[in-house]
C-alpha cells in the first residue's frame, strides 16, 4: 500500500470537454497512468493520476482550470482471478469508507494497483 | 448630527411644503407648455392645459416623458430657454443612439450648486474639508456637479477627475484630502491598489465619502468602510433632472433625502404606469420644479425605489427614497412574479466563496418559465467530491430563492467563462419567444 497523488479537475459536461483537457497533459508531456469520471447533469469531476502531479495542477492553473490535488491509496492487487475480491473482502472488514475508486495497471503489468479515495485518512492508514 | 446646509428648505413643514410645491408645478407647467413645442404636443395629445393642475394630484393628468422622446428632440429640442441664456451643456450617454443634451442656464448651475451643497453638508463636508473629486468632469455631470457644490460651501476641492489611481492615492496621501467623492465600485479598486502601494489607508485623513453614479449595496457599504476607513454615503441624481444632489444620504444612512422643493417626485408601476401609493416599490418618476434650461415633467427615471415620508432623526422633513435595487428596463416577469437581476446579484454577492460573475437564463420548455443561473465553480466552491459539489449547487438555489422568492436552478459552469463586470457585461438572456 501507498499514497499517491491524485488531481481533480471540474468540467461542464460539453462536448470537446475531454480533449481540452488531455491538449493539457500533452502540451506538458505529462503521462495520464489511470482516470475516472464521475459526472451528475450538467458537471463532473474528472480525477487523473499522472506521473508528473506537481507540474500538472500548475499547468492546468494556468490554463484556466479549476482543479485541486490530493492524496489517495493506491492497494496492490494481484493481476488475476480474485485479486480485487481480496481486497475487497479487506476493505469491507476494516469498515473503510471509500469514496471513490478506480483501477491502474503497473507498466509491467504484473500488478494493478486500486486507487481508493478514503477521507478518513487516519483511519485508513492504520487499517491498510 | 452634521450641520443642515440649507434648514429652511430641508426642514420645511408637511402644509408649507406642498403650497411651495404646488406653485412651482404650476409655473414649470405653464413654462414648459408654452417654451417648448414637445410639451405643447403631448399635453394637447393628453388633453390636458396648464391650467387643469389645481392640486398637486393633478400631477397625474400629465403625460410621462421618457428618454426616448428626449432623444428624438436631439440636440436642442428640449430647451425652454433660449440659447444665450443656456450657460453649459451636459449630457447623458446611451448604450444606444444619441445622446440626451440638456442646457443649464444661471440660475439651474445655481440650483444644481444649491442641492450638491446640501449633499456634500450631508455627508459631513464643511468649508474646512479637503475634497478630492474623483468623479469625471466633462460632459458627465459627476465631477462639475460635486465641483460647484463643493465652491458653494467654500471647501477645498482636488480637481482631479476619475482614473489615474497611483496619483489618486499619492494625492490623498500628501495633501490630505478628508472627502472623496467617487464612484463606489473605483473605491475598491483604490482599496486594491493602495495595499499593493503599501500605502496604509487607515493612516490617511479620509473621514467621508459620497458615492454614486451606479447600483451599490449596503453589503458593499461595510467593505468599503472597512478598507478606506471613512463613513460612506449614498448620492443620487441623473443627467436629464440636474446631475447628481437630487438626492443623498444623512448621517443616519436609512434612505436618501430627496430635495422635494426642488424636485417633485412619484412611484409608479412599471406595468401599467399606475401611481402608486407611499412606501410601495417602483419606478421613480421626477419633475424638475424650477428648472429653466430643460424643464422636465414627469420624466421616467427607469430606476426602481420606494419613497418614505416623516421626520428624519437629523432634523430634515425632506421625503426619503430606498437605495435604487433596479431598472425597470431590467424587471423580469418570471411565472407572475417581478424579478430584478440586480436581486440575484445582491443574493449571490452573499455568498461566501461566489465570484460576482453569473449569467441568467430565461427559457419556457413546457408552458412555464424557467430559469438558470450560472455561476463559476471558483475554487473556492469546488470540492473533489461530487456530492458536496452537488450540496453547494443547493444552497446557491436555496440561499436565491429565499432572498428573491423564485425557484429556480443552478448550474456550475468553469471559470473564467462568463461575461465580467467590467462595463456593461449583458448577463441576461431572455430566451422565452413570448414577443
Ligand atoms: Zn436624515
Amino acid at each position: 500500500m501507498k499514497n499517491i497523488k491524485q488531481l481533480s479537475i471540474f468540467a461542464e459536461n460539453k462536448p470537446g470537454k475531454l480533449e481540452h483537457i488531455t491538449k493539457v497533459f500533452e502540451e506538458n508531456k505529462i503521462n495520464i497512468m489511470a482516470f475516472n469520471i464521475a459526472s451528475q447533469g450538467d458537471f463532473g469531476i474528472m480525477r487523473f493520476i499522472v506521473d508528473k502531479p506537481e507540474k500538472a495542477l500548475e499547468a492546468f492553473k494556468k490554463a484556466g482550470f479549476t482543479i485541486s490535488m490530493n492524496e489517495v491509496f493506491a492497494i496492490e492487487m494481484e493481476d488475476k482471478p480474485g485479486g480485487f475480491h481480496n481486497v475487497a473482502q479487506f476493505i469491507a472488514k476494516s469498515g473503510l469508507n471509500i469514496e471513490n475508486a478506480y483501477v491502474l495497471i503497473e507498466k509491467d503489468r504484473q500488478g494493478a494497483l486500486l486507487i481508493c479515495d478514503i477521507k478518513d485518512t487516519e483511519k485508513a492508514k492504520k487499517a491498510l | 448630527m452634521s450641520l443642515i446646509w440649507n434648514k429652511k428648505a430641508e426642514c420645511l413643514l408637511p402644509l408649507e411644503k406642498e403650497q411651495l410645491q404646488l406653485e412651482r408645478l404650476q409655473n414649470i407647467v405653464r413654462y414648459a407648455y408654452e417654451k417648448v413645442p414637445y410639451y405643447k404636443k403631448a399635453f394637447d395629445k393628453s388633453g390636458v392645459k396648464p391650467s387643469d393642475i389645481k392640486a398637486l394630484k393633478d400631477i397625474e393628468k400629465l403625460p410621462f416623458t421618457s428618454k426616448a422622446e428626449l432623444r428624438d428632440a436631439y440636440p436642442f429640442g428640449m430647451f425652454a430657454a433660449p440659447m444665450e441664456e443656456i450657460v453649459e451643456i451636459h449630457t447623458s450617454s446611451g448604450t444606444t443612439g444619441k445622446p440626451v443634451v440638456m442646457g443649464y442656464t444661471v440660475a439651474d448651475i445655481e440650483l444644481w450648486s444649491e442641492v450638491m451643497a446640501r449633499s456634500l453638508t450631508m455627508a459631513g463636508c464643511t468649508r474646512a474639508d479637503i475634497v478630492q473629486n474623483a468623479y469625471g468632469y466633462g460632459l458627465f455631470t459627476g465631477g462639475l456637479g460635486v465641483h460647484y457644490g463643493a465652491r458653494k460651501i467654500g471647501a477645498n476641492v482636488i480637481p482631479i477627475s476619475a482614473g489615474n489611481t497611483k496619483r489618486q492615492l499619492e494625492i490623498m496621501r500628501d495633501f490630505g484630502s478628508t472627502i472623496l467623492t467617487c464612484t463606489p465600485s473605483y473605491t475598491l479598486f483604490l482599496a486594491e491598489s493602495a495595499k499593493e502601494d503599501k500605502i496604509d489607508l487607515k493612516s490617511l485623513k479620509l473621514k467621508a465619502g459620497v458615492f454614486g453614479a451606479e447600483m451599490w449595496t449596503e453589503k458593499m457599504r461595510e467593505e468599503i468602510e472597512k478598507r478606506l476607513h471613512l463613513s460612506a454615503t449614498n448620492i443620487y441624481g441623473l443627467t436629464e433632472i440636474i446631475g447628481p444632489g437630487v438626492a443623498q444620504e444623512c448621517g443616519v444612512k436609512h434612505g436618501l433625502h430627496l430635495q422635494e422643493d426642488l424636485f417633485y417626485p412619484e412611484i409608479i408601476s412599471p406595468e401599467d404606469l399606475s401611481v402608486f401609493s407611499e412606501g410601495e416599490k417602483g419606478e421613480l418618476v421626477l419633475t424638475t420644479l424650477t428648472r429653466e434650461g430643460t424643464p422636465m415633467i414627469r420624466f421616467r427615471t427607469k430606476d426602481i425605489t420606494s419613497l418614505r415620508r416623516g421626520e428624519c432623526k437629523c432634523g430634515r422633513t425632506t421625503i426619503k427614497m430606498d437605495r435604487i435595487t433596479g431598472r425597470s428596463d431590467d424587471m423580469l416577469k418570471i411565472r407572475g412574479v417581478i424579478v430584478f437581476p440586480s436581486s440575484i446579484e445582491k443574493a449571490l454577492l452573499e455568498i461566501n466563496g461566489l465570484e460576482p460573475h453569473y449569467k441568467i437564463i430565461i427559457t419556457r420548455p413546457h408552458q412555464l418559465d424557467e430559469i438558470e443561473v450560472q455561476v463559476e465553480a471558483s475554487e473556492s466552491l469546488f470540492s473533489d467530491e461530487i456530492r458536496h459539489m452537488e450540496e453547494t449547487k443547493r444552497n446557491i438555489e436555496n440561499h436565491i430563492e429565499k432572498s428573491v422568492g423564485l425557484k429556480l436552478k443552478v448550474t456550475l459552469v468553469e471559470p473564467k467563462t462568463l461575461p465580467r463586470s467590467e462595463g456593461k457585461a449583458k448577463r441576461v438572456f431572455d430566451q422565452r419567444e413570448l414577443k
